[in-house]
């Protein structure tokens, strides 16, 4: 079995009101492996982006440990990690003013020095990365030019950039219209499969993700995470367990929701 | 770079005591001049000015750069989040603790000069802090641009009830003092002025990574390997003791700041620090220099103050207005 890249022990996630603490999810044990694209998935407000930001170290687990590549995540250095996990995120950034190579070169900040200064191999790197998204037309266009879908590219392309084992995206198909959608699960998959990446991303989009990845995580409606394989989940009808409404049920033929009475 | 050459030449040329431009040549090379007054002038007026209004212009115009990507906040400047009142609050609360009058022009003694400049630095940082505690407490970059304008007029009232305990002829210097000079810095001042700016802008030009960083946001920031709450503070910082010395040595000078790090986004239609950094500071530098030229020409000197709102609220509005067409905005 390939290696288990990010795992998460007895790991509880949730935030800190006042005095309280809100625990969202809890007891989870998963592993994130070499090779492999996970699909986390979950209705809004069930904890996605909760559990993203404490596995990739933005927030602090409530409870648990969190090891990266077999290492206690909290005590590597900010540069380490850095070089552990590259991110790509749902924020948009203030990034119109520079070409799609500079955003791309600063996928190469946890290697280079004091300055900045790339070298020829922090160069090949970057025109790498970028022609692995399909934007090397494109590499000297301001982002401010550039379509929702090929933003995201770019973002995955200062990812790539990063030579992380571990890829995690929050969301990154949100924004997209159906065919970049496709485009960009295509990308995930073949990093993961071709290049070896453990990539995790979240996801509303139920069939893709079925299609596409290897391994499903799954927050049902009362606060469980259960993982497993696409086929698995549909055979055990995990599926339907994701939403509250007895209506809204899981169709194996269009690998979607449907309305059923 | 030219333009900036081109500028502070001119500055020497032109005074309201019109010299030769010959004459200002041989006294400048050191040929020495039969008019003792004109030498005068030249060397202890209006050099110390251009070296002044240079590096005051630099030096803002790197503050309002630092401060527009550490909060990421376009609009963000000394003189708009406070900053610049605060150092001017410091100024006026050490002036008349020493028992002088309250305003920017030094004693003789240099621990007078000195003791001002941290009542301007501390001044400065305190405003800085409040805009970090608050910048974690609101996110829309809009409300900490509010919020800065009130701290500014917080701090103003401040300075107002100082002055009205303070003499006279202390409100008078107070008075010129906020109208913004470039002349106010002598030759024994110009070593401190000068090494403190040099230097504080050397350390903004080591931080290109983090600022570039910071464009993309806390997360990604994090994400490739920066400490952002250091980076921010060390960039505010050094913004601090920009803002500080300028302030407490030329007044409370508006706009360039804000003004400045635009032209420079526009005329290389980038937002990669690694040049806007040095664009900006030539940038600042020419248009300190502009101002102050147009301060001298006419018989009259005109305030620093009066000058830099007509160039820059046009810029402002410019960019108010374009938003949707200028790259770095989208």
């Amino acid at each position: 079995m390939a290696k288990s890249l990010l795992s998460a022990v007895d790991l509880a996630v949730g935030f800190k009101r006042n005095t309280t603490t809100v625990t969202l999810l809890g007891g989870l044990n998963l592993e994130l492996r070499e090779g492999s694209l996970v699909a986390l998935l979950g209705m809004n407000g069930a904890g996605k982006s909760t559990l993203l930001r404490a596995l990739t170290g933005d927030t602090q687990p409530l409870a648990g440990t969190l090891l990266y590549d077999g290492r206690d995540a909290s005590s590597m250095s900010i540069i380490d990690r850095a070089r552990f996990m590259g991110l790509v995120s749902t924020e948009r950034v203030a990034a119109g003013g520079l070409t799609v190579t500079e955003l791309v070169e600063m996928g190469r900040q946890p290697y280079t020095g004091f300055l900045g200064r790339l070298s020829r191999h922090d160069h090949q790197v970057v025109a790498h990365a970028i022609e692995s998204v399909g934007m090397t037309h494109k590499a000297n266009e301001y982002i401010a030019s550039l379509s929702d879908g090929e933003r995201q590219k770019c973002m995955i392309a200062r990812a790539l950039a990063q030579e992380t084992p571990v890829i995690v995206l929050d969301e990154p198909t949100a924004f997209l219209d159906v065919a970049s959608r496709i485009e960009t699960m295509q990308l995930l998959s073949d990093l993961a499969h071709s290049q070896g990446k453990a990539v995790l991303l979240s996801s509303h989009d139920i069939s893709q993700s079925i299609m596409k990845c290897d391994e499903l995580w799954l927050i049902t409606h009362d606060r469980e995470v259960i993982t497993g394989t696409p086929q698995h989940l549909i055979d055990s009808n995990a599926l339907n367990r994701l939403f509250p409404s007895p209506s809204i049920r899981f169709n194996p033929t269009i690998l979607d929701f449907t309305h059923t009475q | 770079m030219a333009t900036t050459l081109l500028l502070a030449v001119a500055c020497v040329l032109v005074g309201s005591v019109n010299i030769p431009a010959a004459q200002v040549w041989s006294i400048v090379t050191g040929q020495g001049c039969d008019n003792e007054a004109w030498t005068i002038i030249v060397l202890e007026a209006r050099i110390p000015m251009v070296v002044t209004a240079a590096l005051a212009g630099a030096a803002l115009a790197v503050s309002g750069l630092l401060l527009q990507t550490s909060f990421n906040n376009p609009l963000a400047g000394p003189s708009i989040l406070g900053v610049s009142t605060g150092a001017g609050l410091g100024v006026a609360i050490v002036m008349l603790a020493m028992g002088g009058t309250v305003g920017g022009f030094f004693g003789s003694s240099v621990g007078s000069y000195v003791a001002i400049l941290m009542g301007a630095l501390l001044g400065a940082a305190l405003v800085l802090a409040l805009l970090i505690v608050f910048s974690s407490i609101v996110k829309s970059s809009s409300v900490l641009l509010i919020i800065g304008i009130l701290v500014s007029y917080l701090a103003s009232s401040i300075i107002s009830l100082l002055n009205s305990l303070a003499t006279e002829e202390g409100m008078a210097s107070y008075v010129a003092w906020g109208f913004g000079t470039f002349s106010s810095v002598t030759p024994s001042q110009m070593p401190v002025f000068a090494s403190t700016i040099i230097v504080s802008l050397m350390a903004s030009a080591l931080m290109v990574k983090p600022l570039n960083a910071m464009l993309l946001g806390t997360r990604y920031a994090t994400n490739i390997g920066v400490n952002v709450r250091r980076s921010r503070n060390l960039m505010l910082l050094v913004t601090g003791l920009l803002t500080a010395i300028v302030t407490a040595f030329c007044g409370p000078i508006g706009f360039l700041g804000l003004v400045v790090p635009h032209v420079a986004r526009l005329m290389l239609a980038t937002s990669n620090h690694s040049r806007l950094i040095p664009a900006t500071m030539l940038a600042g530098a020419a248009t300190a220099l502009l101002c102050s030229l147009l301060s001298v020409m006419g018989s009259h000197v005109i305030p620093i103050n009066a000058i830099t709102p007509v160039i820059g609220v046009p810029i402002i509005i410019y960019l108010i207005v374009n938003r949707r067409k200028i790259q770095y905005f989208n």
